[in-house]
């Protein structure tokens, strides 16, 4: 199979997947509503505690520090939410008959994967739009130029192409749709144990070492950077190189999933 | 392939599933532009032989050979070259009816122009024009069935399979696909067919095959079948419950249903048979008579020794002798 043929064959199952992105809203609307819900609580229920709790600030922040501040583990959480949703669409549509019909074709058999990745990152970037949107309403300001932001935006599409292969692997793997949506939820839970809603610093030994050295802290804390404008330093490559290695395991753990022969 | 190459050849194909055999050895040759329908009762490995042969299944034995090209060695060559219908409807039920077909006029690299047009004729001919832009999920059992089909042979594969295709079918669907395949053959396309009805078997199959606990225990046309058959009968209703004894005297091999006054006596279809039956029987006694020609619980029966419908486990493949 000619590479031109596969790009043909992916360009043609990514419009499948927009097309039903667009005909069952209700999973992305939910999707994006999670990470909004999280967001308003933060700011409004915690937001003027934790600011006060900020470090590094004279006589503590207040809310609008802590939005400042928590802003980019809520964008990270909404790159999560999506690719949650992708591990249920990717095992939905294993259960499908078309999915035995496109195995007896002559096409890229990767497409398939490749179309609800791409369908994926495109819903993701729909998402962040949103989220981002929320956040500037409620007060987000930054000195982060049009370079920073181009670069925010480029990380979070990377770490939506490395999750999103995480996921559809688990999808595929799922035996259930049920079990499908409840694998990668600790996608959903990793952000809490990490920098995104207080520093590091004020947990315990343990817990600490463990939040440090998680794939979302570098990559929270290099979008933390970028959007207030600040050099990113080394936790960038930390972060590019986190995406990397879970977007190729992914890769690799579901192409294998998705190549073998049925079992029965 | 060449014209005198067979478009399907399988030798000594075995498959299993632990210490479950489900294909025990089966060999069948499906000439070019010939339709061969496979006959069998449920479990009896039709649908694993028909997954073997496009591919989705690897065979654990054998030697098979698609289109010219083997299954396991050049999957890709058997792909481009068949069009699969399976049991379970292949649609994407959330995209509409044109749509479904623009998916697969795509997949087959068809240009813009030709998709469009390739689309546009599918729909006319599949009888789909009024519901090409509703989903797919809101069409009716055939609807599905036809778009089913139409996605199959949009990419005029030369090879067709059909796994069960008229199963829940009204009649006229069920005719409306028959004349669809006659239609292929018309064009040269070689067509291979699962069933559990000889009379499907017989309105389309120039050969069957009839597949018993992953065996193939018998081969043949339709009237070559029913001649090694002798399964015919003639069913008869009484009034009452002495002429239904009566008649049991009268014929000790027929099998009597006391509690619908029924007898069914065994008959090869002939004028001379029909009489031998009749002259058992008083008039009087009798209400209704019909006269029924072999039907796959009598091939079966006469095939196998045990009725189609019998567990496998009762009667284990090992023991059973091909007829």
């Amino acid at each position: 199979m000619s590479t031109a043929l596969t790009v043909r064959d992916s360009a043609t199952m990514l419009r499948r997947n927009l097309l039903h992105i667009r005909r069952y809203p209700s999973l992305s609307i939910m999707l994006v509503a999670q990470p909004i819900v999280f967001l308003l609580l933060f700011v409004y229920v915690f937001g003027g505690t934790m600011g006060a709790g900020l470090p590094g600030r004279e006589g503590g922040g207040d809310r609008t520090d802590y939005l400042v501040y928590i802003a980019p583990g809520i964008l990270v959480m909404t790159v999560a939410s999506v690719a949650l949703g992708t591990a249920i669409s990717t095992a939905t549509d294993m259960t499908t008959g078309i999915i035995a019909r496109f195995r007896t074709m002559d096409i890229a058999r990767v497409s398939v994967l490749t179309g609800h990745v791409l369908g994926a990152v495109i819903k993701t970037g729909c998402a962040v739009v949103i989220v981002t949107a929320f956040v500037f309403l409620l007060g987000f300001r930054s000195d982060a130029g049009p370079l920073d932001w181009l670069g925010a935006i480029a990380l979070l599409m990377l770490i939506a192409f490395s999750l999103t292969w995480l996921t559809v692997g688990m999808g595929l793997a799922a035996d259930s749709v049920e079990t499908a949506s409840n694998t990668p939820l600790f996608l959903m839970i990793l952000p809490f144990i990490s920098s995104a809603f207080v520093p590091t610093e004020a947990m315990p030994a343990g817990l600490r070492w463990f939040a440090e050295n998680q794939p979302f802290t570098p990559m929270i804390d290099t979008l933390r950077a970028l959007v207030s404008g600040a050099p990113p330093g080394s936790d960038l490559w930390l972060a590019i190189g986190w995406c990397v290695l879970i977007s190729l395991l992914g890769y690799l753990w579901s192409r294998r999933l998705f190549l073998r022969v049925p079992a029965k | 392939m060449t014209a005198t190459n067979p478009a399907i050849e399988v030798a000594g194909l075995t498959k299993s599933y632990g210490d479950q055999t489900v294909l025990d050895g089966v060999n069948l040759t499906v000439p070019a532009g010939t339709v061969y329908a496979l006959l069998g009762p449920n479990g009896a490995g039709k649908t694993t032989i028909v997954n073997i042969i496009s591919t989705l299944l690897t065979p654990d034995n054998g030697e098979i050979r698609v289109a010219g090209f083997d299954v396991r060695r050049e999957p890709a060559g058997v792909r481009a070259a068949i069009g699969v219908t399976g049991q379970f409807s292949a649609i994407d039920e959330l995209l509409t009816g044109r749509e479904n077909l623009r998916l697969m006029a795509d997949l087959a690299h068809m240009n813009r122009a030709t998709a469009t047009t390739t689309v546009t004729a599918m729909l006319e001919r599949f009888d789909l024009v009024g519901a090409a832009d509703r989903r797919a999920q809101t069409y009716s059992g055939g609807m599905k069935r036809r778009l089913d089909l139409a996605m199959t042979l949009i990419a005029r594969p030369r090879l067709i399979f059909l796994d069960e295709p008229t199963a829940g079918l009204d009649p006229r669907s069920r005719r409306d696909l028959w004349a669809i395949v006659r239609e292929q053959v018309a064009e040269g396309v070689t067509v291979l067919l699962t069933t559990q009805y000889l009379d499907e078997a017989d309105q389309v199959a120039d050969r069957i095959g009839v597949l018993d606990g992953g065996r193939l225990v018998a081969e043949g046309t339709a009237a070559e079948l029913k001649r090694r058959v002798p399964g015919g009968h003639v069913s008869v209703q009484f009034t009452d419950a002495a002429a239904l004894a009566a008649a049991v005297t009268a014929h000790p091999g027929a099998t009597p249903d006391a509690e619908a006054l029924t007898l069914q006596v065994p008959s090869d279809g002939s004028i001379a048979g029909l009489r031998r039956v009749l002259d058992g029987l008083d008039d009087d006694g009798v209400a209704a008579l019909t006269v029924e020609s072999a039907d796959l619980d009598d091939v079966f029966l006469a095939l196998t020794g045990h009725a189609s419908d019998a567990p496998a486990s009762q009667t284990p493949a090992s023991e059973e002798v091909p007829a």
